[in-house]
């Protein structure tokens, strides 16, 4: 019944095989649900798989989804390291996004877009850094569960851009929630774009250069976390706080520190969807992403190599969900969400369940390969 | 001044509609983080109740079957949640934070799936839900100032389970403190080891808190679908669940704190419904956003330990391995 | 033909890799006091966790009062009229006495009724066996060897006609343990089973019938203890002849390095846990701390390496002065030439998932040797990691392994690496051998006097008084956070440390010496 490893598994297995069943076993759950509607899982997953990659478009799509999971998980990830269980990546995705809107609209009468975007990404990360800096004080000097207080602060979050777009930053004669439009140097270019550069031409789609920021970012994050000194005291921190103290580092600064980073990460969502889509700032453009950078983290096991891959996964699964929405109207995009739920569950909480069972088939594998052998 | 008092008992009867689910989650709440389970799931378990509710609600029209399939749902949670938590030694946040994330969604695909509402369930007719109950002689009380103003407007008059909610504290209290139940419960959530050692079984223990957690969550979802509401809606806890478990963080994890809590964060709901474009002489008309966001900065502020620090049972969150 | 109260036969239990316990047999009798005594890890613990349920062996065979019993978990082994108090009191701490003893034990699902008859039987078991407890005290409030009690009274209140004590006297003063002592013979008298673990060869022959010794997870030989001698009982736990004496040179203290100028310190909770200390310490000495473990020395060490604030006074070290105003850090503490070796060894001193290379620079990752630019420099901390494992024979060699898989030898190894083979001006060091094998032991304290005689400082804690007394060349003694006195390691003898431990001065301490021996 323990837990602790019992016997050592061959790393593949404990990196490779064991997150794949446990993300088999939520994909089985969620074929069960659809079952329940009456639908055919396999017929749903066809359709899922072609609306993802089975054309041009559904790729575009899937890896302009996949740019703010990228984000969203390396911002939950980043805390995860420091011992830190940020759950407010949706209210920071939305602050960095204001941060980002702000910036533009001030800018964009006259500012070129070489100063602009650059600009409009630092506030975005600002903002977003801004608005885990609150919870992270909390819990440093004030020790208030940070779970709690960004869970709040994604509420807060939300009724203030409402009160904003509703009122004061929405554009007079526009009668939905949202700023006016920005201007055209602001934007950031579309792949189709920049492939056309080149003399390339691809099919029109959302993504647009934010994908390699999300990649860099994933390069930064590794690099810090693994390779430089205040990586190695964030990590410290989130192993064990006592022995940070005694290796003379400061918990409540790193835990400043790691919000901080965290916070500025899911600011970026902003960038893909405001700088590079919506070129206006809107209500809920954040929609979710912030959650499923959990599912994202747990999944990718706090690696960016892993965030990337489940990111991708994740991407397939929301821009195959709007085509199995469209393709089976009995069954809605929320399926992606409860498979969200499903996949925290059992990459996260259930993260063991399958390693006696892996564990056991791997000694009658090897067993049997034994026999063999003699 | 008469109408002055109205206004105040009537702002207190909303009060106790809005505190109920939170009531009823705080106790749900305390059962479970007192036998050392975080729940951050309490808003995931009445989400599910709640659809629970409405669906069998609308499909049998009886209101007792519908809070019977909502106690059983939300009690399948709490089960999820004691098997990721107890038995397999998960993470209590991860996996209370899952069953959020699911049942926000699973609601919506079956609500769509089965009613074709867009995630929502049909309206409830009058006999499907638990309507509000007058006391005997409450209209005639009414004319009587004060006293019979109070009995009819606060004390009579609410549905069957704002009534229940009320019984669950001291009933919560009676069984914490006073029953064997109780007492190996706020051990076992202090130290598990010592509770295992004195021959009582910690895990069985835990599981029948998170059960009795589950059934409370059963009977706020059931509140918000089929009492105070007449059908489910998508996302209808709106975070209640949260403030729920802020409140029990508040009210220290002691059962008459936390409903004082909820009574506290019912009150400012109820006013910020009143306060909605009401001129406030010098600060001008709050903004709607600001007062619905009042419970939530508030919450902040409280733990943030400027009003008291709240101290969690020791062993809260840590799972309990026995063998090294 | 004597009854038997318990036969163990056979016992086996291993943890992953480790054997904690081999085919381990014991037999105790009826009525007597039987002591199991060995080495830290010999197994010991482990052997009487399946007897009490905790664990379950791998095989073997339990027998209580001649039958076999199977005992799954402390319910059957409660109603097999087994009881234990462990070495870490499985008490809760809000609760009352009466309460902790009720606890599982209840007679009815209403507490009143339990309560009431709860407290009629405490009462009768406390007249009969001289064991009194305020019933209604929280016991986090009360002190160690009265929450002791309650555990002794828990098990009676079960029924228990065997009880086992896991190393009761670790955190007791001696005359609590004289105490205690006495409390075991009275339920002897009243036909109680003891069953007594510990690692102190004196209290073995103070109170036991009988012995058994442990080494290595196997049952390496029974003795009445009437027909055996502490030499014999040494040499069987550690398999060879002891040697408890270092070969040292003599003492050439030098400079002043670290002085403690009346200095305090108050807990959150605004307990004094110590008050007006002040000693120096010079290079080219080791400096000892003995007393009962919690009278202060964990938190004066932590003190003295940065890690808490004084309230009160000051500790200097070279150029700086640590004041309540200007407490500094454990990172300025390096800077200013202190090594510390923690106490606890797996929550401070290193970090479990962290591989060998990375806990090798825990405290030193700011060093500029280990940095290139922002990054750390990988090839430099390999490199350096595998000198210490070369210098200081860690097992295996291998930088990249993970710290918790190392032996705690080993890791302490390490920690001792990394800590000395900065050259401070003094090392702390806290508990250097606990849970450290023996082989390691000798090794730890020859690196120790080698530190001394290469001229740096040393201050030691440590709980075994053995290893102050062989280690240090002054010994300060601490009671209830204050130093009751200093005795300079040739004059000192473990009868009056032993005494000042418990808060009596030197001069008194002397004269005491020859009335206590006759009490004793």
């Amino acid at each position: 019944m323990s837990n602790a490893p019992r016997i050592t598994l061959p790393a593949w297995i404990d990196i490779g095989v064991i997150p794949v069943v446990n993300i088999l076993m939520a994909l089985v759950a969620a074929g069960a649900v659809i079952l329940i509607i009456g639908e055919d899982p396999i017929q749903a997953v066809q359709v899922m798989i072609q609306g993802a990659v089975g054309y041009d478009e559904g790729i575009g799509y899937t890896l302009y989804y996949t740019t703010n999971f990228i984000f969203t998980g390396l911002a939950v990830s980043m805390a995860f390291h420091a011992g830190l269980f940020n759950i407010g990546g949706e209210g920071q995705a939305y602050f960095g996004g204001l941060g980002i809107g702000l910036a533009v609209l001030a800018l964009d009468g006259g500012a070129p877009g070489f100063l602009i975007v650059p600009i409009a990404i630092a506030a975005g990360a600002l903002f977003g850094a801004g608005w885990a800096f609150i919870p992270a004080y909390l819990q440093a000097y004030r020790g208030s569960h940070i779970v709690i207080t960004t869970i709040m602060f994604n509420f807060i979050a939300a009724a203030l851009m409402v009160y904003l777009l509703a009122g004061v930053m929405r554009e007079s004669g526009n009668m939905s929630p949202e700023t006016r439009e920005f201007a055209s140097v602001s934007f950031l270019p579309f792949m189709h774009e920049v492939f056309a550069w080149f003399g390339v031409t691809i099919t029109r789609t959302p993504l647009n250069l934010s994908i390699l920021w999300a990649l860099l970012c994933c390069v930064f994050v590794y690099v810090f976390i693994w390779r430089t000194r205040w990586g190695y005291a964030l990590r410290t921190v989130g192993q064990s706080e006592r022995a940070a103290v005694y290796a003379g580092i400061s918990p409540p600064r790193i835990v400043l520190m790691a919000m901080c980073l965290s916070g500025a990460l899911a600011g970026f969502v902003g960038v893909n969807e405001l700088l590079g889509v919506q070129h206006r700032l809107l209500l809920n453009f954040s929609a979710g992403y912030g959650f499923t950078g959990i599912a994202v983290a747990l999944m990718g096991r706090n690696h960016p190599v892993g965030i990337v891959l489940a990111s991708l996964l994740f991407g397939l699964l929301y821009q195959g969900g709007a085509e199995l929405a469209f393709e089976m109207p009995t069954i809605t995009k929320e399926m992606v969400v409860a498979l969200q739920g499903l996949v925290i569950l059992f990459s996260g909480a259930l993260a063991y369940m399958s390693r006696p069972w892996v564990e056991r088939l791997y000694l009658m594998a090897r067993g049997g390969a034994e026999r063999r052998a003699a | 001044m008469d109408d002055t008092f109205l206004l105040v008992v009537r702002t207190l009867d909303a009060t106790l509609r809005v505190a109920t689910p939170l009531i009823f989650c705080a106790m749900a709440g305390l059962y479970s983080e007192r036998s050392g389970i975080v729940d951050i799931g309490l808003e995931g378990k009445m989400l599910a109740g709640a659809f629970a509710a409405a669906t069998v609600a609308a499909l049998t029209g009886s209101a007792w079957l519908a809070l019977g399939a909502a106690v059983l749902i939300s009690m399948s949670l709490a089960l999820l949640h004691g098997f990721a938590c107890i038995t397999h030694r998960g993470d209590h946040v991860v996996s209370g934070v899952a069953i959020n994330i699911l049942v926000a969604g699973l609601t919506i695909v079956l609500g769509n799936a089965w009613f074709r509402q867009g995630g929502q369930t049909p309206s409830l007719p009058a006999d499907a839900r638990f309507m509000s109950m007058d006391f005997p002689g409450a209209e005639a009380m009414s004319e009587i100032p004060l006293i019979g103003q109070i009995y009819a407007e606060l004390i009579s008059g609410h549905n069957l389970l704002v009534y229940a909610g009320l019984a669950a504290v001291p009933l919560t209290a009676w069984v914490v403190y006073k029953t064997r139940f109780g007492l190996r419960l706020r051990a076992v959530g202090e130290n598990p080891a010592a509770v295992d050692t004195a021959g009582i079984s910690v895990v069985w223990l835990r599981y029948r808190a998170v059960m009795i957690c589950g059934v409370l969550t059963g009977l706020a979802g059931t509140y918000l679908a089929i009492a105070q509401n007449a059908g489910f809606s998508r996302d209808m806890t709106a975070g209640q669940g949260y403030i729920a478990l802020a409140a029990l963080i508040f009210g220290k994890w002691r059962p008459w704190l936390a409903f004082g809590a909820c009574l506290i964060f019912g009150l400012l709901d109820a006013v910020s419904i009143r306060m909605q474009g009401v001129e406030l002489p010098g600060i001008g008309e709050v903004p709607v956003q600001a007062i619905q966001a009042l419970p939530y900065v508030l919450t902040v502020v409280l733990l943030a330990g400027f009003i008291g620090k709240a101290v969690a049972p020791k062993a809260i969150g840590q799972p309990y391995v026995k063998e090294r | 033909m004597v009854e038997t109260a318990i036969e163990l036969r056979s016992i086996s239990k291993s943890f992953g890799p480790v054997q904690a316990n081999r085919e381990v047999s014991l037999t105790v009798a009826k009525g007597s006091i039987h002591g199991i005594i060995g080495e830290n890890g010999a197994g010991k613990s482990t052997l009487m966790s399946i007897l009490y349920g905790f664990y379950e062996a791998d095989s073997g065979e339990i027998l209580v009062r001649g039958a076999p019993v199977e005992i799954r978990n402390s319910h059957d082994a409660i109603e097999a009229g087994i009881g234990m108090v462990h070495q870490h009191f499985m008490l809760i701490d809000p609760f009352t006495v009466l309460e902790n003893v009720m606890l599982g034990a209840e007679s009815g699902p209403l507490l009143s009724e339990s309560t009431r008859a709860a407290r009629t039987e405490l009462e009768r078991l406390e007249r009969e066996y001289g064991l009194y407890v305020p019933l209604d005290e929280t016991v986090g409030d009360l002190p160690v060897g009265q929450q002791q009690r309650v555990e002794i009274l828990k098990a009676l209140y079960r029924g228990a006609e065997i009880l086992i004590l896991d190393e009761p006297t670790g955190v007791l003063t001696p005359q609590e343990t004289d105490q205690l002592f006495e409390i075991l013979k009275a339920l002897k008298a009243q036909g109680v089973t003891v069953i007594l673990i510990t690692h102190k060869l004196r209290e073995i022959m103070a109170i036991t019938d009988q012995v058994s010794i442990m080494r290595g997870g196997e049952m390496v030989a029974h003795r009445d203890t009437a027909a055996t001698n502490r030499e014999e009982l040494a040499e069987l736990m550690v398999g060879r002849k002891v040697r408890l004496d270092l070969d040292k040179t003599p003492v050439a203290p030098k400079d002043a390095v670290l002085s403690a100028d009346h200095l305090s310190y108050s807990d959150a909770k605004g307990i004094q846990r110590l008050a007006d200390i002040n000693f120096t310490v010079h290079a080219g000495e080791i400096v000892g701390i003995a007393g009962v473990s919690g009278n202060g020395q964990s938190e004066l060490l932590e003190v003295l390496a940065g890690i808490l604030p004084p309230s009160a006074g000051s500790v200097s070290l070279g150029p700086i002065t640590a004041t309540p105003e200007n407490p500094g850090d454990p990172e300025q503490r390096r800077l200013n030439g202190i090594a510390h070796v923690p106490e606890d060894r797996h929550r401070l001193g290193l970090i479990g998932k962290f591989s060998a290379e990375e806990t090798a620079i825990l405290g030193y990752h700011n060093n500029p040797g280990y940095l290139s630019g922002p990054l750390i420099d990988r090839a430099a901390v390999r490199a350096d990691c595998e000198k210490m494992m070369r210098d200081y024979d860690v097992r295996p060699p291998d930088p990249m392994l993970q710290s918790s898989k190392f032996s705690g030898g080993n890791q302490q190894k390490l920690i001792l690496a990394r800590e000395m083979e900065k050259n401070p001006d003094i090392l702390l060091v806290g508990q250097p051998t606990r849970g450290v094998d023996i082989g390691a032991i000798e090794f730890i304290h020859q690196q120790i006097v080698a530190m001394r005689d290469a001229g740096s400082a040393v201050l030691l804690v440590s709980v075994e008084l053995d290893e102050v007394m062989s280690l240090s060349d002054r010994i300060i003694v601490m009671c209830g956070g204050r130093i009751i006195g200093e005795v300079p390691a040739e004059e000192a003898d473990a009868r009056m440390l032993g005494l000042m431990m418990t808060g009596i001065p030197r001069d008194q301490a002397r004269n005491a010496d020859a009335g206590a021996q006759v009490d004793a």
